[in-house]
């Protein structure tokens, strides 16, 4: 190229240059930190100052939070142990972590939450690694709702039956009065038909049953012996369950061609969204009995599971109307232009992707309803925050803070953190072509 | 906007016109609030026809064509497919988009279904199509469209012509009687604009009834055998292609073809 003149334009090129390997200052790890954490000396600067800040951090935290109490037996032994240094008081957390996990549960019956839990895992592992399960444990899924209520709460096993027999119920409603009514309506009636049985029919049938036919009942365990985080898990686990299927249908709803339907679902989302969950919570504890009719004794986790759900769903609903909105309109042309019709196409096409781009949104919700369940406790339900507060009450924990709440709040970062690697996870196995 | 994209010899001994009515659009008025977009149209088209259909933008021809399947619902008037009126009778909307397929300037492949799955998702879900003969008809239609390799891909995938070649090949899954097309190569790179064109074109020597929104004049010149000039949300001129181009009447005509010709 040496002899090319500035003046010639016409070049061409003879040999085509082989790829060469790169300079060893950008490979390796001294060329990442080369490149990330030295490149000039503005950042080198800031490099050795937050170096230093975590270490003056760690070298304050670590020694307090390694301190040998797990054998205390109170606060007074620790501060004996401790010798006057500044440390943790874990005996704490050595002596009441059962409680913590399982609340005033009777510890002989601890076995079942802990299948439950176990049962929970292997009804989640279909539906959310659905490449990993035998598509056939769906079944096991769709039977877990009903089964947890019974192992949680002991009782025969025919309510549970009763309350999915409502389902079947909705179903069979819902199939004749298609022959002589469009779906709308059919759904509205089945629905009513299925909340009325629920109401009325579900307790004293199943008892009825259980009292002909006892069939393989459990101990009750009341709700007042509820709390710590088999409260928190059930609460959050019920409310992420269902808010999502609700708020996909309130989003649907919302963006809907007929009126009244639209309506509806606006009052409903922006008066939920409008409300704290805390006045939604003392509604459920206080006032939802007014409405009932009287006779009919709800539960008062069922009641608050049912607040939360709605709660979520509305967040839920306008997290999926945004998915539904950031859909370019081609897709719904094109849907339409098949031969698809409405729910076909919201099934096969609009929800997929919708549901996709909102996945960050739903699990910032999902992680947003799951700590709020600590909300409870304000209307006495001993979760997680209210049991560190009963703890306190005894004599020989009063004044321990930091080693409840360390403790509650790493419990609860691995299942928020869970939830949000899973959604990692889901995005990029998701992820499609190149955009 | 070039004669030049089109060199491919048309073979038209199949391109027959019937004397069968395919569409029938009489008196038909749209409003979009109160502007008046498509106004008195009247169109009959046969069975085996080719019209291209042409104007400047905002003259209503994406909107016309859009109305055959009702993707626009218009006010008043009548529009016959096939022998079924477009009423707001769902189910007759469903039977008339069964049979009439698009496909659409952005293509409007579903994304998060791969090339295959785009193919069979109607035929299955639609027309009941067992899955394996679904697949089989949709490896048919790709390999027609020549990119049957490319039937596991997703489309963020492929190119624009391909993405488009496989739009025409999921409405055709459909065994279509009509096909629309609504300005199917304008998104498309120069390069990529005669493949999607030499489909077509097979497309019409096969017969197909067909309804082009397009600025491809070498198309309309060579398949064509009606050209439908509009402004203004109406219909000016109609003509067989040679005439159109060589002979326009409307003063509208002869200045829309000196500007997208002349140069």
């Amino acid at each position: 190229m040496s002899d090319t003149h500035a003046e010639t334009v016409l070049f061409v090129r003879e040999t085509m240059l082989e790829q060469q390997e790169p300079p060893s200052s950008i490979v390796g790890p001294v060329g990442w930190a080369r490149s990330n954490l030295f490149n000039g000396w503005k950042n080198s600067l800031l490099t050795v100052l937050s170096l230093a800040f975590v270490f003056y951090l760690l070298s304050g935290l670590l020694p307090w939070f390694f301190s040998p109490t797990w054998y205390s037996t109170s606060l007074t032994e620790c501060r004996e142990i401790l010798a006057g240094h500044e440390g943790a008081c874990w005996g704490v957390i050595r002596e009441r972590w059962l409680q913590l996990l399982f609340g005033f549960y009777p510890s002989e019956l601890y076995w079942r939450p802990i299948l439950t839990l176990i049962l929970l895992l292997l009804a989640l592992g279909p539906v959310l690694y659905t490449d990993y399960f035998p598509p056939k444990l769906l079944y096991f899924s769709a039977a877990f709702p009903f089964l947890m209520p019974w192992l949680l709460w002991g009782g025969s096993i025919w309510m549970p039956l009763m309350v999915a027999a409502g389902f079947g119920i909705g179903y069979a409603v819902f199939a004749a009065m298609m022959k002589v009514a469009n779906a709308g309506i059919s759904l509205f009636v089945a629905a009513v038909v299925a909340v009325l049985w629920w109401i009325f029919l579900a307790a004293p049938v199943a008892n009825g049953i259980a009292s002909l036919v006892p069939l393989l009942p459990l101990e009750p365990v009341p709700s007042r012996n509820f709390g710590g985080f088999m409260l928190s898990v059930t609460i959050g686990v019920t409310a992420i369950g269902c808010s999502l299927p609700i708020g996909i249908v309130l989003a649907l709803g919302r963006r809907s061609d007929l009126p009244l339907v639209k309506v509806l679902c606006v009052c409903f989302i922006e008066f939920i969204r409008g409300v704290p969950l805390i006045t939604l919570l003392f509604v459920a504890s206080v006032l939802l009995n007014i409405f009932l009719p009287p006779g009919t004794n709800f539960d008062i986790i069922l009641r608050v599971m049912i607040m939360v759900t709605l709660f979520a769903s509305a967040y839920m609903a306008e997290v999926i109307r945004g998915g539904l909105a950031a859909l370019p309109s081609g897709q719904y042309e094109a849907a339409d232009a098949l031969g698809l019709d409405y729910w076909k196409a919201q099934r096969l096409i609009i929800m997929p992707q919708a549901l996709k781009i909102s996945i960050p949104g739903i699990v910032s919700t999902f992680i947003g309803v799951f700590k709020d369940t600590t909300l409870v406790s304000i209307i006495g339900l001993i979760d997680p925050l209210g049991l560190a507060n009963a703890i306190r009450a005894d004599t020989a924990w009063n004044g321990v803070y930091w080693e409840l709440f360390i403790f509650i709040g790493a419990v609860f970062f691995i299942f928020c953190f869970s939830m949000s690697r899973y959604s990692m996870y889901l995005e990029r196995k998701l992820q499609t072509g190149h955009h | 906007m070039t004669n030049t994209a089109v060199e491919t010899p048309v073979n038209t001994s199949a391109m027959k016109v019937s004397d069968e009515v395919a569409i029938e659009i009489s008196n038909m008025n749209k409003w979009y609030g109160s502007f008046h977009v498509l106004r008195d149209i009247n169109l009959t088209v046969n069975k085996g026809e080719r019209i291209v259909i042409a104007g400047p933008s905002g003259s209503g021809k994406s909107t016309m064509i859009r109305c055959i399947n009702r993707l626009e619902e218009h006010q008043s008037g009548k529009i016959i497919v096939d022998g079924t009126e477009l009423t707001s009778d769902l189910k007759n909307i469903d039977k008339v988009r069964s049979e009439v397929g698009m496909c659409f300037q952005h293509f409007n492949l579903f994304p998060h279904l791969t090339i295959l799955e785009n193919c069979t998702l109607a035929p299955i879900w639609v027309r009941k199509t067992p899955k394996k003969e679904a697949i089989e008809t949709a490896m048919y239609f790709l390999e027609k469209v020549k990119i049957p390799d490319q039937a596991n891909k997703y489309p963020g995938q492929l190119s624009g012509g391909q993405q488009q070649r496989v739009a025409i090949a999921r409405s055709l899954c459909m065994k279509p009687r009509i096909m629309l097309f609504d300005e199917p190569t304008s998104a498309l790179d120069p390069e990529m604009i005669k493949e999607v064109l030499d489909t077509m074109i097979q497309l019409a020597e096969e017969g197909m009834t067909m309804l082009c929104v397009t600025h491809e004049m070498g198309f309309a010149r060579q398949v064509a055998n009606r050209v439908i000039f509009m402004d203004q949300g109406q219909i000016v001129e109609q003509n067989e292609p040679e005439e159109f181009f060589n002979n326009p009447r409307s003063e509208r005509t002869k200045l829309f073809l000196s500007q997208i010709l002349g140069h």
